[in-house]
């Protein structure tokens, strides 16, 4: 297992979209955390609770996921892109070892890229603020928190495109499943509605990554739940990666 | 011991059967050339001994066992199915690297095979920018990277040029020389006389011939004697065995020696009386020709 980890963390580290899509989840954290702590300092208005002050620097966890996702995607989904999935397993026929090699390496770079983006976009916009310390209730949980949701989207992401192995079609699903159809879930109605909202991949996912909890499933919970979708299309890749022809 | 041996192998695809009951052998030792018209089933033959596609019936071997259970497989079969089935972004030394770290080969190993295939002074450029030819080499380096026993190639000179084709040539007559089994793929058969030493033929997913080249000559056609000249009707009615076509007439069953004496006799003037050898594309084309209209 460690000759595949070692092959696959070469392959990672050799492609220049590993380097964009990690520089662009970096970006989207701390661009859209400084646009608003800049904002809300210029406004008029009274300064921020601790709270704010914890949730307005990491805001951009709204939208990083679908960056990091897409590396996620890329992972897999180039190898098929150029037919290089191949060569892959003509030198790991053990399928499933090769998806755990690329699950393992996968996150492991994101979750260090993911934890440091976090603690920096924390610190830079409390610089701008200065409305939160980590030792605030729930704070370090939160940051914490941004860096797990960011790694469990990726996965995400490395999932859809091992079941769907097409670039497009993989970051459509992943936009779908991980941005529209969470918000969609707010209009179904009734109880059943509400309970579907609830549990549906992001809507859960992202408590863990948020300082205060309302209605919705606490952080654990909801994290819990976000890495059971994620399981689940794992194992439907792993199962069709088994079956199918390469 | 056999290198790749295929037991009654089938592939389907819904109702179209790509490959049907296909039995052979690959030895090692010698270049096995395996030939067939495009879309005869040899790509998903040698997917199928790669553990890519899954059989749908029957079975195929590499040294004794189904290639999803050798440890290390490049340590023990290399092969080149698409040059071009490459992430463009890698360079070709980090490209090989990853190939050799998953099968516990040591890093120096990717500079001898870089050395071996003339690409070391490009290995650090990303593959994306290589030509066709560049590209094959690299595939070849893949192949070779974990000095494998056995060695399978498909189409390895499609699309390169003369000095590319011969040094592929060159280089498989080479491994097969040191004793290692090399299976290559190819729709040309004067490109097989060339190379290989024992023929797969296949058309239509089906065994035509399992033979040595030189067999596989003599037992088709049996050659034919052309005669040319500016009195051929006459002389076609003269001789009365034989096809006649519109600038020659094609005689067999009859000595080159009995056509120019009674032609002679009858003060008709020849042009042209030539025994014709068959080739080996000759032989191939009646071969794969029949399969097809008996196969369907």
């Amino acid at each position: 297992m460690m000759e595949i980890i070692r092959s696959e963390w070469t392959k990672i580290r050799s492609v220049r979209s590993t380097v964009w899509t990690l520089a662009a989840t970096a970006l989207l954290m701390l661009g859209i955390g400084v646009l608003l702590c800049v904002a809300v300092v210029n406004s008029s208005s009274p300064p921020p609770d601790a709270a704010a002050g914890v949730r307005l620097p990491l805001a951009g966890v709204m939208f990083a996921p679908v960056a990091i996702a897409t590396f996620g995607v890329l992972v897999i989904s180039s190898e098929y892109r150029t037919g290089a999935i191949r060569v892959s397993l003509m030198a790991v026929p053990q399928r499933l070892k090769l998806l755990a090699g690329k699950v393992v390496v996968f996150t492991a770079v994101s979750l260090v890229v993911s934890m440091a983006t976090a603690f920096v976009t924390f610190w830079v916009g409390q610089a701008i603020l200065g409305a939160a310390t980590l030792s605030d209730p729930g704070a370090l949980r939160t940051v914490v928190g941004v860096g797990l949701y960011l790694t469990a989207s990726g996965l995400f992401g490395l999932a859809l495109g091992a079941l769907v192995r097409h670039t497009p079609g993989a970051v459509v699903a992943a936009m779908m499943l991980m941005l529209v159809l969470p918000q969609v879930t707010t209009m179904l109605p009734g109880t059943w509605g509400a309970t579907v909202h609830k549990y549906f991949t992001t809507n859960a996912g992202i408590q863990v990554a948020t300082p205060t909890g309302g209605d919705a499933l606490g952080p654990w919970a909801g994290y819990g739940v976000y890495l059971g979708w994620i399981a689940v299309t794992m194992i439907a890749a792993a199962v069709l990666l088994k079956r199918r022809d390469a | 011991m056999t290198a790749i041996r295929a037991t009654n192998l089938t592939k389907s695809y819904g109702r179209t059967v790509a490959v049907s009951d296909l039995s052979f052998d690959v030895e090692p030792g010698r270049v096995t050339g395996f030939l067939g018209p495009n879309g005869a089933g040899k790509s998903t033959t040698m997917r199928m001994i790669l553990g890519l596609d899954r059989p749908s019936g029957g079975s195929v071997l590499v040294d004794g066992r189904p290639y999803a259970q050798l440890r290390r497989p490049l340590c023990k079969i290399g092969a080149l199915l698409d040059a071009r089935a490459v992430h463009g972004g890698r360079s070709a030394r980090n490209h090989l690297l990853a190939i050799a770290q998953s099968n516990g080969i040591a890093a120096g190993r990717v500079d001898e095979v870089l050395d071996l295939v003339g690409l070391r002074e490009v290995a650090g450029r990303r593959i994306g920018g290589f030509s066709l030819g560049m590209s094959q080499r690299l595939g070849i380096a893949a192949a070779l990277i974990g000095d494998p026993e056995i060695l399978l190639f498909d189409e390895p000179v499609n699309g390169l040029d003369p000095d590319g084709i011969l040094w592929i040539r060159t280089l498989m007559r080479k491994l097969a020389a040191e004793g290692r089994a090399v299976f290559v793929s190819s729709h040309l058969m004067s490109e097989m006389a060339q190379t290989a030493d024992h023929l797969v033929v296949i058309g239509k997913g089906r065994l035509i011939a399992d033979t040595s080249v030189d067999e596989f000559i003599g037992r088709s056609s049996q050659g034919y004697i052309r005669v040319r000249s500016p009195r051929l009707a006459e002389v076609a009615d003269l001789v009365k065995v034989g096809e006649l076509h519109p600038d020659h007439l094609r005689v067999t069953g009859v000595t080159a020696l009995e056509i120019g004496t009674m032609t002679a006799r009858a003060g008709l003037p020849l042009e042209e009386l030539t025994f014709v050898q068959p080739s080996l594309e000759a032989a191939y084309m009646e071969l794969t020709k029949d399969s097809l209209e008996y196969s369907s």
